[in-house]
């Protein structure tokens, strides 16, 4: 408020100088608007500096906690895991439907959502350079989280582990293999 | 004794197309006394309230999955003896380990044919 009343006040100053007979003036009054002048132009950068700075700050934590949460997202899983998986399993899919001849217009469906699946691939791949150190201090943070998704005793198998849907042709066993360890001791 | 194909049996999957394969299997198997549920619940009612002489029941299924309705059979007085196949696209070493520690009969790994299961029912129940 008091900065809007200095410049009045120049205002006011400024237009009786204008209007005082020349060399009527004296050179305190002159200095005395001088002053003022930049007085009032040092506050008034003062805060729009303030201003700007605050900004800048706000992005910054914006930013920071995007970041953060990018990371707490672990994309770098995502493209190493999930991504794959549900790409393999369209591939079974697509695999099984050619064989059971619905391809015409299901394979081609599934294979537009494979490639869409690829694309988010790069991306999430372009995502992971982009903020790897971030993840990276991430995952140190929280090193225990998905140790029990690795069970390292039979006990600790649940039976939601077990249930993971049809296997990939690679993982499952053939129907012999299981009657070799049914039929095993 | 051959198994008195005459005798009630319980298919038990959530996938309906599956329990009509099923069904059309072992009715060229010349079974006549076909009995169906959804789930495992349902199933569990079935048997209390029936005398099955044959389960086949699907894994993968909600709210209690085969392997819960296996276990839920093996541990009632009434129902423990009744034979058990689960039919399942869960072929995981770890799967089979556990389907067999809780008192799996068989375990026929989907996709399936008519030979393979006659085949296992054979294993299981014997002739007929």
């Amino acid at each position: 408020m008091s900065g809007s009343l200095d410049q009045e006040q120049l205002a006011k100053q400024l237009l009786e100088l204008q209007k005082a007979e020349p060399g009527t003036v004296p050179l305190e009054e002159v200095s005395a608007v001088v002053a003022g002048i930049m007085d009032a132009a040092r506050k008034e950068l003062a805060s729009s500096d303030n201003e700007v700075v605050a900004k800048m700050i706000g992005l910054a934590d914006y930013i920071e906690q995007a970041k953060q949460e990018i990371a707490a997202l672990r994309p770098d899983e995502v493209k190493d895991r999930h991504l794959p998986a549900a790409s393999d399993e369209l591939d079974e899919i697509v695999a099984e439907t050619e064989a059971c001849s619905f391809q015409d217009i299901t394979g081609q469906r599934v294979a537009k959502v494979v490639k869409a699946l690829k694309d988010i691939e790069e991306k999430v791949d372009s995502l992971i350079t982009a903020f790897g150190d971030e993840i990276a201090e991430y995952k140190s943070r929280n090193a225990s989280d998905g140790a029990e998704e690795t069970p390292t005793d039979e006990n600790e198998i649940t039976d939601d582990m077990l249930l993971q849907g049809p296997q990939l042709s690679d993982e499952a066993m053939s129907q012999d293999d299981i009657d070799k360890l049914l039929n095993s001791a | 004794m051959a198994f008195d194909i005459t005798r009630p049996i319980l298919l038990v999957d959530d996938y309906v197309t599956m329990l009509r394969i099923l069904r059309n299997i072992f009715v060229q198997l010349k079974f006549t006394n076909i009995h169906e549920a959804t789930d495992g619940v349902t199933a569990l009612q079935e048997l209390r309230a029936g005398d099955y002489s044959l389960i086949m029941s699907d894994w993968n299924m909600e709210p209690m999955t085969g392997l819960e309705l296996l276990r839920e059979v093996r541990a009632d007085e009434k129902l423990k003896h009744i034979p058990f196949i689960m039919v399942t696209a869960e072929s995981k070493t770890e799967n089979v380990i556990v389907a067999k520690k809780a008192g799996v009969s068989n375990y026929i790994v989907k996709p399936f044919n008519a030979n393979t299961l006659k085949s296992k029912l054979v294993s299981v129940i014997g002739e007929f």
